[in-house]
């Protein structure tokens, strides 16, 4: 198949590209959801994005919540922000970090004048926002706009054997076009780590990667209180015939294919050395590891699942594929590409790439995935530590 | 022949069952991925779609390869054909 050299994206202020062309309506704190959500109620096409913290945090923890923010408003995908936050001072550094990308971007602080005023005045705001971006058009923009995330959920053992390979096959043939893509999941590399660590493209970034590796496994032997067997694999991956972490960790190492990552990140940190592979610090959790990519930048998701994960985000959207037959059977809803004909020898990978490249071309150029369809909108933010 | 098993490497010693199910003493044709080539074997077990059978006869403390790569440790000896799971395999790490 020949590869497409283009896709229909938004073209951003800052030269970036999105898939989505979202008006979002971005809480600071735990305790603004209730604010925005009036909002995004008020004004039709406006998302807003409730989470449960914000308030009190300190240190590295602090700094994760402000980058995870400014980057979910940064985001391509994104075409302007309302930001709400309790006092003025969080609520304008937030503004603050969005506005550098030259897109509309305007702040609103509830203290002083409470919930009904704050709403009033942020729905004017957005409503001004929301009909500037619908008229927006979709215009041709190169591959190399596309920020390509992967993560894999609900694993069993038809996800290394056939849908995480199909992810790295397309990794194979969408690197030479100058994408930018990231894999995370720190502790689900557990096993795979040596192995993970050589597909450094300079010693620096394999370095870098054992180091971040152990810091976190280094965290979970501290605060593990058993073997860690009720978590990792979770109940989902045993059903599916999973047995140990190193056996999860070799399938999900699979979804890079034969590249090899030029750096590795902090959660929610933008990637800075150009096109190519990233490795991200993240959970292994579904929804927060998405939402740190989305944070970074990525525009669009790829998430190989085997009994069948649903998660999505509210502004990147989530690609599903599966081997399972059964999965695509029971929950087919959630499936947006079916792979398990590699399992009966049907298909083959570099075929079951092109189709994950063809499904993911659709969704780039608008068709709506799986979860967004069924309004899967988890938005979760990373907590390092407890707040002060 | 249909395949009933995939084999992700030469080297290892589980295969991978992926039909719906196999039933004990099927006769099941493994197909190789690293080197394109077909092993059969009879089954001992039932064993479900993703669950692994064992290839050749295991004893307690011996390694598990799959991918061609150390998986885990054998804690109940294993003999070629039956279910390899949680029941008698389990992790060298946390």
């Amino acid at each position: 198949m020949e590869i497409p050299k283009s896709f229909l994206g938004y073209k951003r202020e800052n030269g970036r590209a999105g898939t989505r062309n979202h008006v979002i309506i971005l809480p600071v704190d735990d305790i603004s959801n209730a604010c925005a959500e009036a909002v995004a109620n008020n004004i039709k096409g406006t998302i807003a994005l409730p989470h449960s913290y914000g308030r009190l945090q300190f240190g590295a923890d602090l700094e994760l919540h402000f980058r995870t923010m400014i980057g979910t408003g940064s985001n391509p995908n994104v075409a302007a922000v309302i930001v709400i936050g309790i006092e003025p001072k969080w609520t304008k550094k937030i503004v603050d970090g969005i506005s550098k990308t030259g897109k509309p971007v305007e702040g609103f602080h509830i203290e002083r004048t409470g919930d009904i005023g704050t709403v009033m005045k942020a729905s004017k705001k957005a409503q001004e926002f929301v009909m500037w971006a619908s008229e927006k058009q979709r215009e041709e923009c190169p591959m190399s706009d596309l920020w390509i995330s992967v993560k894999c959920g609900e694993s069993d053992t038809t996800s290394g054997l056939a849908s995480n390979p199909t992810v790295g096959n397309l990794m194979d043939k969408l690197e030479p076009m100058g994408v930018h893509l990231c894999f995370g999941e720190t502790s689900e590399l557990t096993g795979a780590e040596k192995v993970c660590a050589k597909r450094g493209s300079t010693k620096e970034a394999s370095d870098k990667f054992m180091k971040t590796w152990s810091a976190y496994n280094d965290f979970i032997l501290k605060e593990a209180t058993d073997d860690l067997s009720e978590s990792q694999p979770t109940a989902g991956n045993i059903a599916g015939g999973l047995t140990t972490i190193e056996e999860k960790a070799f399938g999900n190492f699979q979804k890079i294919g034969n590249c090899k990552f030029v750096d590795v990140l902090e959660p929610a940190e933008e990637p800075k050395k150009g096109k190519g592979l990233y490795f991200m610090d993240t959970s292994s959790a579904a929804a927060e590891c998405v939402t740190l990519q989305a944070a970074a930048g990525f525009n669009i998701h790829l998430f190989p699942t085997g009994q069948g994960n649903i998660v999505g985000n509210p502004i990147e959207p989530v690609i599903k594929l599966t081997a399972n037959p059964l999965t695509v059977k029971g929950m087919g809803e959630h499936i947006d590409c079916d792979v398990s004909k590699i399992l009966s020898r049907e298909m083959n990978l570099s075929q079951a790439g092109d189709e994950l490249i063809k499904t993911t071309m659709r969704v780039a150029n608008g068709r709506l995935t799986c979860a967004e369809a069924l309004g899967h909108k988890e938005f979760v933010m990373t907590k390092l530590y407890r707040s002060a | 022949m249909a395949t009933d098993i995939i084999i992700h490497d030469q080297k290892d010693n589980v295969g991978v069952v992926v039909i719906e199910k196999i039933t004990p003493k099927q006769d099941c044709s493994c197909w190789i991925m690293e080197n394109n080539s077909t092993v059969n074997i009879q089954s001992v077990d039932e064993i479900p779609l993703g669950h692994k059978i064992a290839m050749e006869d295991l004893k307690e403390g011996d390694t598990i390869l799959k991918y061609g790569h150390d998986i885990g440790k054998v804690v109940k000896s294993i003999k070629k054909g039956e279910h390899v799971h949680v029941h008698n395999v389990k992790t060298k790490k946390w």
